[in-house]
């Protein structure tokens, strides 16, 4: 039946204009969520070979199994932004009011900090936030090796009272667990996978 | 009729009012047109850009009244950037400049600065009426230089404007003297108003028949200003948080049962259900109720709210009524025309209506013939049988939330329901789709839609030929919007003298090219044809074969414009 064999194609097309990236990526997507213009074109090259092989047949269940993709895409739901955001203006003013203030120590010190986490999109702002405060460089985060090579590490006290490193958990848990933080001298770090 | 004197033929010409009659009168003859054109008061031009305010000004002399519209539909929905233009100021300097007697301005998707807001109140001494509707680019200063300047004012209705608000002064800006206001909105305001100031206005204008206040407003002031404006039409409560046992609240509802001329009711920014009762006077009246901005409001308090509502034509809410509560909907308000399902929760895309609630309102009400319907899902099936209810459609939109969800039962696409719709509602003007839709749906737009003039479209088609099936099809069409689907330059190209006979086309995320687009552009000097360029990746001598991610043509008089910031390249 048409209808049957459009499906078919449809399918296969479908798979690939649908997506804004790769399935499983959603980071795409989400970066048009954040208001940023999403400018590129949701890889074109997938779009191409997409018809070519049985790839579609995959992709066509993880389509049906999975559920719908609740990730975001630009300009949908087809609302204006001003209704958007009056239905969440509560949420966001309160958290934007609250704030997650918790006290930066840094050994050798003078006197401790106090920032505001819940401005931080995610670790990198944080650490570069942290680096330009108190005037040192803490380095790139590796699962392996925490801030190997650096002199400095960020760690938290954490609900349970333990110290963490900054970087082990996703970003909101790390909100919702964060008590105060404390910057260790790789000296100290040993353990940590700093310093030398 | 060529032997009446002008006056004669002018007054002939005065009942006839709608634009479109206008235009076709100014085509009869030459001193037809020319007693029209002189005589036309009000005038809608649907693209700002369409043409000069110079021209419009040579040619309707006594203008009194203007709606302009700017940015593509589109931005709405933040596909275009901030800066793309819809300028309103060169069009209020060659009024003032020339002289014009502006009273009536209103503006749709237009940028408009607090100097121009100053220059309206300062240039037209009988200036009575500002509408501006998803607007930007002013503060509550502008406001308040409209406030103080101008006398005779009557209407100043903000709806949906991004307004910077610099606290709430512009409202004590109304001079003791101004008492004609009409109708004033200010629901959108962020801020805080000067709520003396405000009782002192509503008090001494008596002729006040609209009123739409902020979430800044209490329920005490709310009760007094109804004490003083009993006879009011249109209601925007602005936030109604409350205690139902205080004395205020019986306050509120002494002043309800004064308010016998209430028709439309919208506000409840953030609301106590349980206060809801105090309506319940005014509801047997309503003809219009926006509860649209009110989360706070559903279940059972919705529902008994809904059922005094017998005599509602318009309806616009929040889809946590549920398809319960639009079966409630349908059994009690038989004059319904226009109903709006906005989603509760947009973010996380769970909408709490499905395919069942639309059956319901097209089986319960006859004269239903617009709607806007955002959804979980929805099945061939019901589209169908709301076909066969209600070919009166004369708008039709519809919204998945996952935007391509095939039919929810039977996984398929759901080009047979919509093709159902186009088929059966022969008085379609207006239709967005959702879903997975594949070149068949377009077959069945392009054959049946004979009266559609605008549509816009997502995520469907599978090749070239939807596209072609549309604009080979749809003799009427005005307005195309596509975003996300897979057409490319043969569609584009196949018949480029279609877009002169259409307002605007916008495609973004497709298939076309920037050599596609050029060709069409050279083809067509009527046209402008502009690229919207945000990424620096693209170099307009670069290669040809690269997509146009967005692009937006509209027909025009005025040449290419000159206010295009960067990003955006006339071809």
């Amino acid at each position: 039946m048409e209808g049957g064999v459009a499906y078919e194609n449809d399918l296969n097309l479908k798979e690939t204009e649908l997506r804004l990236g790769l399935p499983g990526t959603g980071s795409t997507i989400e970066k048009g969520v954040s208001g940023a213009r999403n400018n590129k074109r949701p890889l074109p090259e997938t779009r191409e070979e997409g018809g070519a092989n049985g790839k579609p047949d995959a992709q066509h269940d993880d389509q049906e199994n999975a559920p719908a993709p609740k990730a975001q895409i630009v300009g949908w739901p087809p609302i204006r932004s001003y209704r958007k955001n009056s239905l969440q203006p509560k949420k966001a003013e309160a958290e934007a009011a609250a704030g997650m203030y918790v006290k930066v120590s840094m050994d050798g010190a003078p006197y401790l900090r106090k920032i505001d986490l819940t401005v931080y999109k995610g670790y990198p702002e944080l650490l570069r936030a942290l680096e330009n405060m108190f005037k040192l460089t803490i380095g790139e985060y590796s699962e392996r090796e925490g801030y190997k090579g650096s002199e400095y590490a960020p760690t938290y006290e954490d609900k349970d009272g333990d110290w963490m490193l900054v970087g082990d958990v996703p970003w909101d848990m790390f909100l919702s667990s964060c008590k105060k933080l404390r910057i260790i001298k790789g000296s100290e770090a040993i353990g940590l996978g700093c310093g030398a | 009729m060529n032997y009446f004197p002008d006056e004669v033929l002018e007054h002939i010409f005065d009942f006839v009012t709608s634009q479109r009659d206008r235009n076709s009168v100014s085509q009869v003859c030459k001193p037809w047109y020319k007693i029209e054109s002189s005589s036309r008061q009000k005038v809608f031009v649907g693209n700002c850009y369409a043409i000069s305010p110079e021209r419009v000004i040579e040619r309707f002399p006594g203008l009194k009244s203007i709606t302009l519209k700017g940015k593509p539909h589109f931005a709405d929905f933040n596909l275009v950037p901030p800066d793309w233009g819809g300028f309103v100021y060169p069009w209020i300097e060659a009024f003032a400049r020339n002289n014009m007697g502006l009273e009536e301005l209103k503006l749709k998707r237009m940028i408009i600065s607090d100097e121009c807001l100053e220059l309206i109140s300062r240039s037209f001494a009988n200036f009575k009426s500002l509408v501006l509707v998803s607007c930007e680019g002013f503060s509550t200063d502008g406001l308040a230089a409209i406030a103080s300047n101008c006398s005779f004012l009557r209407e100043l209705d903000l709806q949906e404007n991004d307004v910077e608000d610099h606290r709430g002064h512009w409202l004590s800006c109304f001079p003791d003297t101004c008492t004609s206001l009409v109708s004033l909105n200010f629901a959108c305001l962020k801020g805080d108003v000067n709520l003396a100031a405000l009782e002192r206005l509503v008090a001494r204008s008596p002729n006040l028949r609209s009123l739409r206040l902020n979430h800044a407003v209490p329920l005490d002031i709310l009760q007094k200003i109804l004490m003083r404006a009993p006879h009011l039409v249109d209601l925007g409560v602005g936030s109604y948080v409350h205690d139902p046992d205080s004395e205020t609240y019986n306050k509120l509802v002494t002043a309800l049962q004064k308010c016998k001329s209430v028709r439309s009711l919208s506000g409840f920014l953030e609301a106590a259900p349980q206060c809801l009762s105090a309506f319940h006077l005014i509801c047997p009246n309503l003809t219009s109720l926006n509860l649209s901005y009110a989360p706070g409001i559903h279940g059972t308090e919705l529902r008994k709210l809904i059922r005094h509502c017998r005599k509602l034509q318009r309806l616009w809410i929040l889809d946590c009524i549920g398809d319960e509560g639009l079966e409630v909907v349908a059994s009690t308000c038989k004059d319904l025309q226009e109903i709006r399902v906005f989603p509760s929760d947009p973010f996380v895309g769970n909408a709490a209506v499905t395919e069942v609630g639309l059956v319901a309102l097209s089986s319960g009400c006859p004269k239903l013939h617009s709607i806007l319907y955002f959804c979980q899902q929805m099945t061939n099936a019901a589209l169908i049988t709301v076909a066969k209810n209600r070919p009166n459609f004369t708008r039709f939109r519809l919204c998945i939330l996952d935007p391509t969800k095939p039919d929810a039962v039977t996984n398929q696409p759901l080009d047979e329901g919509f093709g159902a719709i186009v088929h059966s509602c022969k008085g379609l003007r207006r239709l967005s789709m959702s879903g997975r839709l594949t070149d068949q749906v377009f077959l069945y737009i392009g054959m049946y839609a004979e009266q559609l003039e605008m549509i816009s479209i997502a995520f469907a088609g599978d090749t070239d030929k939807g596209m072609q099936y549309l604009l080979n099809g749809c003799k009427k069409l005005r307005k195309l919007e596509i975003r996300d689907c897979p057409f490319g330059n043969a569609a584009l190209l196949m018949d480029v003298g279609k877009y002169e006979t259409m307002r605007s086309l916008w495609m973004s995320s497709c298939n076309v090219t920037l050599g596609g687009c050029k060709s069409l552009a050279k083809k067509m000097p009527m046209l402008n044809v502009e690229i919207i360029n945000e990424t620096d990746q693209m170099d307009i001598s670069a290669d040809d074969r690269q997509k146009a991610e967005k692009m937006f043509l509209y027909r025009t008089l005025a040449g290419r414009r000159k206010d295009t910031p960067e990003f955006v390249w006339t071809l």
